[in-house]
């Protein structure tokens, strides 16, 4: 499965944003989110930023008041996935400019958008800004 | 609910205002979200599409972000999508994506849709349905869409065949069969030039290989062309990967492949790249000697560099690698230490494992010494993860690294005196496991479980009462190594054992009770010694000639009566011959010491029978069972020995006990029960609902009122409690110095029970974490130790030769169960290989035709799809030739085929120009 899900959950722990490669119910939901918000935010910037979960890894890094969070499988590499996390907020500045919180709470739909471009049945399935970027502009042109 | 009105239409609110909305409230933000609910329940009904679409947006974002219920609207959701308008569309899409799942009971209405969206001249929308396909899809739908997808991965588009390559995945992985369809233009699109499409086809691979890698052996070609061909750091990791989990395949595979990764790894400069190959390596290249060199090297480089992930990343490595090459991991002992003190948990807890990784029989006790003493500094957490892990490792192949007993199981009993420390399971099983296996660690044991019993702080922490149970057990069994038994039936029955749990209180009972009869027979021994020298004395007075057979039979009382236990416990005997003279001369040496007098006993038998008294009302059925048989027991003998005097019954009772619990009680195979033939005429798999009828009418006894249940009527509860705590305290005349000193702080027998649960946390705990030592102290010491290690040391003489450590022959370890793979994952691997080895469909008659089947003649066709392609393509002169090596490669296998068949079916088919 490689990716399992993406969140991007603020300073306080709101999410922001939850993108699950696996099904899970409501509930399932509010517990993970809950439990990960607990485990990682409470983590300084002089820890690393993996963390084990379950039966997997929390990939995290931190970007001003939004912490994105990447649940992957126990072989995916970490550091690969750090990239990916920090490709999708260059791809997000590169749209929104500067890209912040509340321009993810505005343009959920588009973040998401962004993301399946990227991600596909948790495989990166695109790293090419420009690429990721295409459709989504085409789409904002016509509409 | 109303239908929507014209108002609700004109002056619905957007997204933005919701967000806006919500943003505003401070405290009622769900009473806010169940207003908008409420309003969206009623747009999303609405003709509208454009309402009924804004609804739906609201409702998505909502349940994206504040767990909002959305199932309900799935079918609104089903008409977005049909929309011809795109937004509608794009919103339907999303909602769909978020929300359905297999349980979804319209699910099956959006295939028609889909397949009119995959096949739309609009690339956008066929991304739409692509998308949603690979979140949604489930077996139905993959299997009504199969050939569309199909049709979509030889796309012109490199935008629409990029996603179609990611749908595969899960069509795949649904519906296997789609293999059979869609496999060769998915191995097509490796040879593609188009990067994306390359990246794309890869990840799919990974992910295929990681549940099945034999299926995807003879694709190894293609995947090592990229390995060294392609620039992209993406698609080299996920390759990298793909060889990880082919190469402990096939050898000759893994040997071509070690170099190209070495080369990567000298190359790059992206760490997420390097880790990857050092991962690679030290996974599944370990016996490529030069290899695993370059990325230890490595390693020390991740080590050393200031970011922690990098740090946490080389340990992380480095436990790989330490079961094959522990030089790895003593090359770095000196970082790994340090990082027992490191402030991130995570690095804490490799480090660990590292340092465990480490320990070997020559310094176990040494590190181990050094890691009670950091467990001792550490948060709880950690503090239990050292002891954990201490504990399993020792234990690990039947304590194999072990070899002074006698100190780990000290080191058992310090533990379990660490203020953090909540192994109290672990540590009960291997303070009665070690108990059993090892005879000559056992007076060393009961040494230690009088320790644990006799301190009553102990007994206030609810963590150790396991080890407070596994400590009595031993002591009751092993007792005949007890210097004051006496001593461990007080400590048995102090008062604050009411604070036990009742389930180990009965093991307290039964230990007391086993030491009583140990007292008890002893004293009988003791009494017949004197008689047995009065009366050799005597018979030396009478007969000098028959001086020699006298003096034998004087310096001989301890055979002597070797023989007659073993006539009492003929089962016994040639098992435990040598072990009962041992006891046996123990017995004497000890008695003579120990000294039991008439007065001893009798005060003993008193002392339990105050102390139980009162626990034969109490309100736990097996607490009052035991208490009472003992009691029962107590009773017979006390009328038996009035005046100085042991009538022949009771001895007789005395022996028959005791010979009860000398039998020895050996380790138990987890399989043992298997071995037990079924009685002939017992039906284990009968149904019992017969019974059904005939209990009926008969109300079985809940438990409550079963234990509630007083022999005498009364009203069990708090009044009986109170003057239980009270008797309980007279007992024990000659106590130790600590039970003493405990009673004189504490009158607290006299108060009643309840305040006895308050007072229980009074007591110091029952060891001060050191504050004197600190980390960096030990941290050198470790690493010294470590350094001892490093010495190829050879067994050293031990002062003490290492115990015998009785081992079952099977049966230690809990029976392997094989896992059951998934059988979609069966089939989808079936297919794969169908394909790829071009076989027809499986015989499913004889499991082992299959493999053999695909080397025969006809199917050598369909075989050359990658291959072919792959010789086609090649130009230049160097390829020329690995094309005719190729050629006679193929050529060699088929050959190879059809020779044995057993032969064949090991060897998965990869060209030989590889190898």
């Amino acid at each position: 499965m490689g990716i399992r899900f993406i969140l991007m959950v603020n300073k306080q722990g709101q999410t922001r944003l939850a993108q699950y490669y696996e099904w899970l119910t409501l509930e399932e939901r509010r517990a993970l989110e809950g439990e990960i918000v607990r485990k990682c935010l409470a983590r300084t910037e002089q820890q690393c930023s993996f963390v084990e979960h379950r039966n997997y890894k929390i990939v995290y890094r931190r970007y001003a008041s939004l912490f994105f969070l990447v649940g992957v499988d126990n072989d995916e590499n970490e550091l690969a996935i750090l990239e990916f996390i920090h490709l999708l907020v260059e791809t997000m500045d590169r749209h929104f400019g500067n890209v912040c919180e509340l321009d993810i709470m505005f343009h959920l739909e588009k973040a998401h958008f962004m993301l399946e471009e990227m991600v596909m049945n948790g495989c990166v399935v695109e790293t090419s800004k420009s690429n990721i970027l295409a459709p989504i502009q085409l789409m904002d042109k016509t509409s | 609910m109303a239908s929507p009105s014209l108002m609700d239409t004109l002056f619905q609110r957007t997204l933005d205002d919701i967000i806006k909305g919500l943003r505003h409230q401070q405290a009622g933000e769900s009473a806010f979200i169940s207003k908008v609910v409420e309003e969206i329940r009623r747009e999303i009904k609405s003709t509208d599409l454009h309402t009924k679409s804004i609804a739906l947006q609201k409702l998505t974002y909502l349940n994206s972000i504040y767990f909002i219920d959305m199932s309900w609207a799935a079918f609104h959701a089903i008409e977005c999508i049909s929309s011809p308008n795109f937004s509608h569309k794009k919103v339907g899409y999303l909602a769909i994506s978020m929300s359905f799942n297999e349980s979804t009971s319209v699910i099956l209405l959006i295939t028609n849709q889909l397949r009119k969206d995959l096949k739309s001249n609009n690339e956008f929308e066929v991304s739409l349905a692509l998308d949603c396909l690979s979140r949604i899809g489930t077996a139905d739908l993959c299997r009504d869409l199969t050939p569309e997808v199909f049709t979509l991965l030889s796309s012109s588009k490199v935008f629409v065949r990029k996603k179609a390559i990611g749908v595969v995945l899960r069509v795949f992985g649904k519906y296997p069969d789609a293999v059979r369809v869609c496999f060769k233009r998915l191995v097509e699109c490796l040879d593609g030039t188009d990067p994306q499409i390359v990246s794309a086809v890869v990840g799919v691979f990974c992910e295929l290989a990681s549940k099945d890698p034999r299926s995807y052996l003879p694709l190894a070609p293609e995947f090592y062309r990229i390995l060294v061909d392609s620039r992209n750091n993406w698609v080299l990791i996920k390759v990298l990967k793909i060889f990880a989990k082919l190469a402990p395949l096939e050898p000759r595979l893994a040997k071509r492949v070690v170099e190209p990764i070495c080369e990567h790894m000298r190359r790059t400069g992206a760490k997420s790249l390097m880790f990857e190959c050092i991962r690679t390596v030290v996974t599944s290249f370990t016996d490529y000697e030069s290899a695993v060199k370059l990325s230890v090297a490595k390693i020390r480089d991740f080590l050393v560099d200031d970011d922690p992930n990098l740090k946490y990343l080389g340990l992380h490595a480095l436990s790989i690698i330490a079961p094959n090459h522990l030089w790895a991991v003593l090359e770095n002992k000196e970082v790994v230490i340090k990082s027992l003190s490191d402030d991130d948990p995570n690095v804490k807890l490799e480090s660990l494992r590292l340092v465990v990784a480490m320990v070997s029989e020559s310094n176990v006790v040494e590190i181990c010494r050094v890691l009670v003493n950091y467990s001792l500094k550490s948060d709880p957490e950690f503090c239990n993860e050292i002891l954990g892990s201490i504990l399993s490792k020792c234990c690990q192949n039947v304590y194999e690294i072990i070899v002074d007993f006698d100190w780990y199981v000290s080191l058992l009993g310090e533990m379990s005196r660490i203020p953090h420390c909540q192994k109290g399971e672990e540590i009960e099983n291997q303070l009665i496991d070690i108990g059993m296996r090892v005879k000559d660690v056992r007076p060393e044991l009961v040494r230690v479980g009088r320790d644990l019993l006799i301190d009553p702080a102990l007994l206030g922490n609810s963590f150790l009462h396991r080890i407070l149970s596994a400590a009595a057990w031993v002591c009751g069994e092993y007792v005949e190594f007890s210097r004051k038994p006496v001593e461990l039936v007080e400590a048995l029955l102090q008062p604050r054992t009411s604070l036990l749990p009742p389930s180990i209180r009965t093991v307290y009972i039964q230990s007391a009770f086993k030491i009583l009869i140990f007292c008890l027979h002893s004293y009988l021994l003791q009494r017949e010694n004197i008689a047995d020298d009065m009366a050799s004395e005597m018979l030396g007075l009478k007969s000098q000639g028959e001086c020699s057979g006298s003096s034998a039979l004087v310096a001989g009382k301890a055979p002597a009566r070797q023989e007659q236990d073993e006539g009492f416990n003929p089962r016994d005997s040639n098992k435990s011959y040598e072990d009962l003279s041992i006891i046996n001369e123990g017995d004497v040496s000890a008695l003579l010491e120990k000294g039991f007098t008439h007065e001893s006993i009798v005060n003993l038998l008193n002392l339990i029978e105050l102390a139980l008294g009162p626990l034969s009302g109490s309100p736990d059925v097996e607490v009052q069972e035991r208490s009472k048989n003992v009691l029962g027991f107590v009773d017979l003998i006390k009328q038996e020995i009035s005046n100085g005097f042991v009538s022949e019954r009771a001895s007789k009772i005395i022996d028959m006990v005791h010979d009860a619990f000398t039998e020895e009680l050996g380790p138990v195979s987890v399989n043992a029960q298997e071995k037990v033939p079924i009685p002939d005429g017992l039906m284990l798999k009968e149904s019992l609902a017969d019974l059904d009828a005939i209990c009926g009418n008969v109300q079985l006894p809940s438990s409550i009122s079963f234990s509630m249940g007083s022999p005498f009527g009364e009203s069990v509860g708090a009044s009986v409690s109170i003057p239980q705590s009270k008797e309980e305290s007279e007992p024990s005349s000659e106590s130790t110095s600590l039970l003493a000193e405990h009673r004189k702080r504490h009158g607290l027998y006299y108060l009643p029970s309840e305040k006895n649960e308050t007072l229980a946390n009074d007591y110091p705990p029952a060891n001060d974490p050191k504050s004197s030592d600190n980390t960096n102290d030990d941290a050198q010491d470790l690493v010294k130790l470590a350094d001892k290690s490093l010495l190829p040391k050879r067994r050293s003489n031990h002062a003490k030769p290492r115990p015998v450590v009785v081992k079952l022959d099977e049966g230690d370890v809990v029976p392997f169960i094989a896992k059951k793979s998934d059988t979609r994952d069966d089939l989808l691997s079936d297919a794969v290989r169908d394909i790829l080895l071009g076989v027809e469909k499986p015989d499913l008659g004889n499991p082992s035709s299959r493999r053999s089947k695909h080397r025969s003649h006809g199917k050598e066709k369909s075989r050359k799809s990658p291959e072919k392609k792959n010789s086609d393509e090649i130009g230049d002169g160097e390829k020329e030739k690995q094309k005719s090596r190729h050629r006679h490669g193929r050529h060699k296998t088929k050959q190879r085929a059809e020779g044995p068949l057993n032969v064949a079916a090991q060897t998965p088919v990869i060209p030989d120009f590889l190898l």
